[in-house]
Formats: C-alpha cells, structure tokens, sequence
C-alpha cells in the first residue's frame, strides 16, 4: 500500500472514558498509521459522516456505557448505506463475551476487550491490509 | 558504635555491601513511575517538626488524621456506589446493602441523566439504565429512596454538570416524606473542573457552571447544612491514567479554584468551606498512595489557614472519601480482583478514610452482580472487624519511607500549582489542555511500560491462563427497562400540571438570566414533577453548551 493507513478512532455513546481510545490512537500514530480522533459524545451519524469524509480504511470504535449494542450497529448500517461497507470497524471497551460474538456477527471485525496489548491491535489491522496488496 | 559517626559508618558499609551478591532484574519505581530508595533512614526525614509537619490527629495541619479517635471513634462509612436499571430495580438492591451492613448509600446515575437527557431523548437511545439508574424526575427520586429514612442515613450522589437537579430532587423526595432539609445528610459530587479535566460529562461553559455551584455553596450553608456540596475528585482523574501525584494535584488546585470561586461571589469562606470533601483513588501502590492522603490533609489545611484565612478549623479538615482503582481490575481472571481491591481498600484505611467503596470483581465485565458486591462489601468488613488496623490512628507516622514519600508528594504537588499558576489558574489549564495532556501522556507511558513488561498485571502481561473461561455470574440490563423509563416519563408528563411545569421552567429562565440563586426555583421545578432534561434545555438557552477543543 502506498499510502499510509488512515484511522478514525471514534467515541460513540454519552460516556466520557476516553483513555483507551487515546491509548489506542497514539498506539496507531506510533505505528505509523494516519490518526483522525473525533472527540467525546458522538452520535452514530457523526461517525460515519466523518469515516466517509475523511476517506478511512479503518474505523475503532471505543465505548464503556453499555449502549454498545445500540452504536455499533447503528454505525454499521450507517456505513452500509453510505456505501462505505468496504471500511473496516473495530471495537473496543467493556463488552460481555455473548455480545462480542453478536458484534462479529454483523460485520464489526474485532472487539479488543480490557488489557489487550496495542500491539495485537496494530498487528491485526497491518495484517488484513497486507492481505490486500 | 552509636551516634552520628556510628549512623555513617553503618550507611558507608551499607551502601558499599547493596547489590553485592546482585540485583533482580526489576523495575524498582512505583506505579507512577516515581523512583524509589531500597532503604529509607533518619537522614530521609532530616529536620522534621513533628508539630509543625504531623500534628496530633484531629490537630492542625491534620497529616495523622481528621478526627482524635479516628477509628475508634466512628468507622469509616461503607459506601457502596450502586445503580443500575429502573429506580425500582436499584432501590432493591439498597435494601439488599443495607440489609448487609452497609451504612451509607452512593447513587450511580445512568449516562442520560449524568448528561441531562431525558429517558425519551434520541440520544439516550441504548444507554438507559445501562450503567446507572435512569431518573428523570421527582418521580424516579421517590421511587430510588422507598422505604429508606432520608434523615437516618447519609447519600452521596455522583452527579455533576445537573448536580443541583439532582439535589433539588433528592431534597423534594424527603420533603414529601416530612424530612426537613436540615436533617438530610449527604453529597453530591459537583466537581466540574474535573469533568473538563477528566471525567468528560460536562453539559455547560466553566463560568455559568461555577455560579451553579456558588448557587449551591451559598444555599446550602443557608438551609441544608448537613450536606457536602463539592466531592473535590480526584478518581477520575486518577482512572483517566494520571500518576499518584498528579491526582493529588489537579484535585487540590481544582478545591482551591472552587474556594476562590466562593470567596469572588462573596461567601465567607468559613461559611462554606466545612462542607467541602474530597474524592480519592486507591490505587495498587501503597505506600504511594498513603502518602498521597497525608499530604493531601496537610497541604489542604495550610492553604486553607494561611491563603484563604480561614479561621473554623472545620475549614482546614480534608475529609474523603476513597473508591478502590477500577482502573487496575483485569478482565483476565477476574477473581484476582478481589485480592487488589483487599489491598487498595486496606491503603484507603491506613490513610484514614472518612468513607470507602471496594471494587466488585466482576466490574470490567459488567455492572456487579450481588455476589461480587458482596464479597467486596465484606473485604471492608474484615479489615474494620479482623485485621487489627482500626486499633490505632495514622500506623504509618513516623516511618521514614512514608514521611520522606509524604514529603515528597507535597513537593510535587506544589510544583504543580505553580504550573497551573503560570497558565493563570485552573480554568485557563483547561482551556489550553494542559491537565488533559498530561494525564494522556501519563498514561499512554504506562500502557508502554506494561507492554514491554517493565510494570507487570498479574493474568494480563504475566502468568496468563490459556484459553480462560471466564465463570462468574454477570449482571445483565434488561432491555425492557428503557421502554419502561419512556413510559413512565411520557406519564408523568401527562398526569402533571402542565401550565404550572411551564410556569417554573420560565421562571427558572429567568433567575438563569438575572443572578438570583437557581436552588429556590430549581425546588419548584422539582415539585411540579419537570422532568431533568426539561430543566437543563431550559438552561442551555441561557448557559450554552461546553464544546472541548480535541486534545489527543
């Protein structure tokens, strides 16, 4: 690939916890990946508004209030009907296992639960672009 | 050989023998990332005035505690922070803490009503009762405290950027039960500086948030003098990744901010000061982290005597109230938990606590069942009851390793305010970021220490079990319960006056506008049932809306 990756490191949902989604973020930077972090409180509609403007490859979506079964799909329909489905979503925050397994069902490509190393993170999405070169 | 010869002879030998036969190959700071001695001595605390620095418990400046008798005296309050779902399913869960020995209540809000959004507002879709209870009204608040004695028991009620809603609430609740305001005892977080800082709920500008809060501040001291108006926070910043000394800090530099506030709108400051309390993090480092309590008692009583003049000792006295880090709980073997929480808990008390809430073990997986609150509710108890700590006031005194750490945390704590100084004070840091970058880089070098194993988490980066099935039982929200909560709100708005619910929201405008105090009507909105969401739209026309600018 010969630009570089681009990332939107996203906080959906009311809840202000934003210190994984900046770990994470700067985690990317590090890596050498494109960084674009919304900011706190941002509605679905927002997020994919800003995915499709800002051209990404890959959206991380960071949410520990529990309304991850509402955002997440909501984002992912987004997407879809923007014609965007080819962006690849992740996920990250406090998840329970059963809702993991419903999020990858519906497209969302990893949730990285509490305690992951950034570096599988970076790993993963190298990987699944590597795969398209 | 005795004496100061014989003290530097024995430290010549020590330090030429350290590391002789080798040193393990470990990362020897705390989990600050503070460096620290393999030895303290004599020589560490070189000069210290035991009146001057210590103190007797319940003397000036306060280092070994607030009150004579400590422990002995009165145990610190079991606090557990608790909410989830309606306020029906909460206020079960109450009693069931009470029913267990707990002896104050915490209210943990959902995210809706921490952000001033009604049940039925579009963006509360999917976080209703999800990591707090839902309340929108009065309603709610009667339901919440059913059956419980609101003059028996004191209630601290997380809640900040809506916290004089919350409050106005709360007090219409005893009121219809024929508590009078002076009988009611409790807190309501209203630390705002540290939403812009930290925590990241905020709803309106600094300046219009800080007169709410001098609002509160003066009726208070008026007319509910048993409540603790500002829960000064430093958890959350804590949480957010800062080290132990920046918690310490941004907390006191946000309690000076609000003295100041106080003082500028022409409160004195003896009038209100004694119901400031505070709200620490107990993290894994121990004697890091009770150092951090015994400055923070003392630096907070020399500013409050020599800066502010104040001249009430109650005004010097830095009371907390202390959570167990949820930062440090591991998804990985989750049990493990219970054996951190036991330690930070036993920090908190060895730092004399006023209040303590412990970690369920469960909570990086969900909100905490009743068995995991259980369990965690009993570490307190068998600390008060088993241990023996509670036996004798500030244990720790006079150790050179806590009262050099403890000087040490002062030293930096002052650094700091003169920092913040230079920015031109504690609002102004935040408009530049500064706070914000800070904790962010503090915590993006701990996630890197932890992942180059320079810092270990015991089932995260060492001593993982492969393939792990993870078998506790979790709480789960039934998704029922926000259709309930829209309903019940769409009821209430069709049972009540609504020309009278109209008639305070406009007054409420008003007062807004003007500069009388918002509490008087804020009650009145309350008793004619408006809903928090109509109340906070009503003063967002005035107010406006904080907008921060992205630091990453």
């Amino acid at each position: 690939m010969s630009r570089k990756i681009r990332v939107l490191v996203a906080k959906p949902g009311l809840d202000g916890h934003d210190r994984g989604a900046k770990v994470v973020a700067n985690a990317l930077k590090d890596a050498g990946m494109e960084i674009i972090y919304t900011g706190l409180h941002q509605t679905a509609e927002m997020i994919a508004e800003s995915a499709v403007q800002e051209d990404v490859d890959v959206v991380g979506l960071s949410i520990l209030s529990g309304a991850h079964m509402t955002m997440f799909p909501r984002v992912m329909d987004l997407l879809r009907e923007k014609g965007a489905e080819h962006i690849m979503v992740f996920g990250g925050g406090i998840i329970p296992e059963e809702d993991v397994e419903k999020l990858e069902k519906i497209g969302v490509s990893r949730i990285f639960g509490p305690g992951t190393d950034t570096g599988k993170i970076v790993e993963f999405i190298n990987g699944r672009f590597q795969d398209e070169d | 050989m005795s004496g100061k010869k014989g003290f530097e002879e024995g430290k010549r030998k020590y330090l030429d023998s350290f590391g002789k036969g080798g040193l393990l190959d470990v990362d020897f700071t705390t989990v600050s990332g503070a460096p620290v001695e393999n030895l303290y001595a004599s020589d560490d605390i070189e000069g210290l005035d035991y009146m001057d620095e210590l103190g007797f418990p319940g003397q000036y400046p306060y280092t070994r505690g607030v009150y004579p008798s400590m422990y002995r005296g009165r145990l610190w309050t079991m606090r557990q922070f608790a909410g989830f779902g309606t306020a029906h399913d909460t206020n079960r869960r109450y009693h069931y803490l009470l029913d267990h020995g707990q002896t104050g209540l915490s209210v943990a809000f959902d995210m809706p009503t921490i952000m001033g959004y009604d049940s039925d507002h579009k963006r509360s879709e999917g976080e209703v009762g999800r990591c707090g209870v839902a309340i929108d009204s009065l309603r709610d608040m009667e339901t919440l405290f059913d059956r419980i004695d609101l003059a028996g028991i004191t209630t601290s009620m997380t809640i900040n950027a809506p916290a004089s809603i919350l409050l106005a609430f709360y007090l219409s609740a005893g009121e219809k039960k024929g508590t009078s305001f002076e009988k009611m005892g409790g807190t309501i977080q209203n630390d705002i500086l540290k939403e812009y800082i930290a925590q990241k709920s905020w709803i309106f500008p600094p300046e219009p948030s800080l007169r709410i809060i001098t609002d509160i501040l003066g009726f208070c001291s008026d007319h509910v003098p048993k409540w603790n108006t500002i829960s000064i926070s430093g958890y959350h910043i804590r949480e957010a990744g800062s080290t132990a000394a920046q918690e310490l800090a941004f907390t006191l530099a946000d309690g000076f901010a609000y003295v100041e506030a106080g003082i500028a709108a022409g409160l004195d400051v003896d009038k209100f000061a004694p119901r400031l309390s505070f709200f620490f993090n107990a993290h894994l480092d121990f004697f890091e982290e009770i150092a951090k309590y015994r400055a923070a008692r003392r630096i907070w009583a020399k500013r409050m005597k020599e800066k502010y003049g104040a001249k009430d000792e109650k005004s010097m006295l830095l009371r907390f109230h202390t959570q167990t880090a949820g930062c440090t709980l591991t998804a990985q073997q989750p049990e493990n938990n219970i054996v951190r929480t036991a330690f930070q808990a036993m920090s908190a008390v060895l730092g004399g606590t006023q209040s303590l809430h412990t970690n369920s073990m469960d909570e990086t997986l969900a909100l905490p069942s009743e068995k995991a609150v259980r369990i965690a509710l009993r570490t307190q108890q068998m600390i008060a009851e088993e241990t023996g700590v509670i036996n004798t006031a500030d244990p720790l005194a006079g150790s050179y390793f806590v009262e050099a750490k403890t000087r040490e945390m002062e030293a930096k704590a002052e650094e700091y305010f003169s920092r913040i100084d230079e920015l031109g004070g504690v609002v102004k840091a935040i408009e530049q970021g500064f706070f914000q970058m800070e904790i962010g880089r503090a915590a993006y070098a701990y996630q890197k220490a932890v992942e180059a194993k320079k810092k270990i988490i015991i089932g995260v980066n060492a001593l993982m079990v492969e393939g792990e099935e993870i078998d506790i039982p979790l709480l789960r929200i039934d998704p029922e319960v926000e259709n309930q909560q829209v309903k019940a709100i769409r009821d209430i708005r069709a049972e009540r006056d609504n020309d009278k619910a109209a008639r305070e929201l406009e007054r409420l405008g008003t007062a807004a506008a003007g500069g009388d105090n918002l509490m008087p009507v804020m009650l009145d909105c309350a008793r004619v049932y408006c809903t928090e969401g109509e109340i906070i739209e009503e003063l967002k026309k005035v107010f406006g809306e904080y907008e921060e600018p992205i630091f990453l």
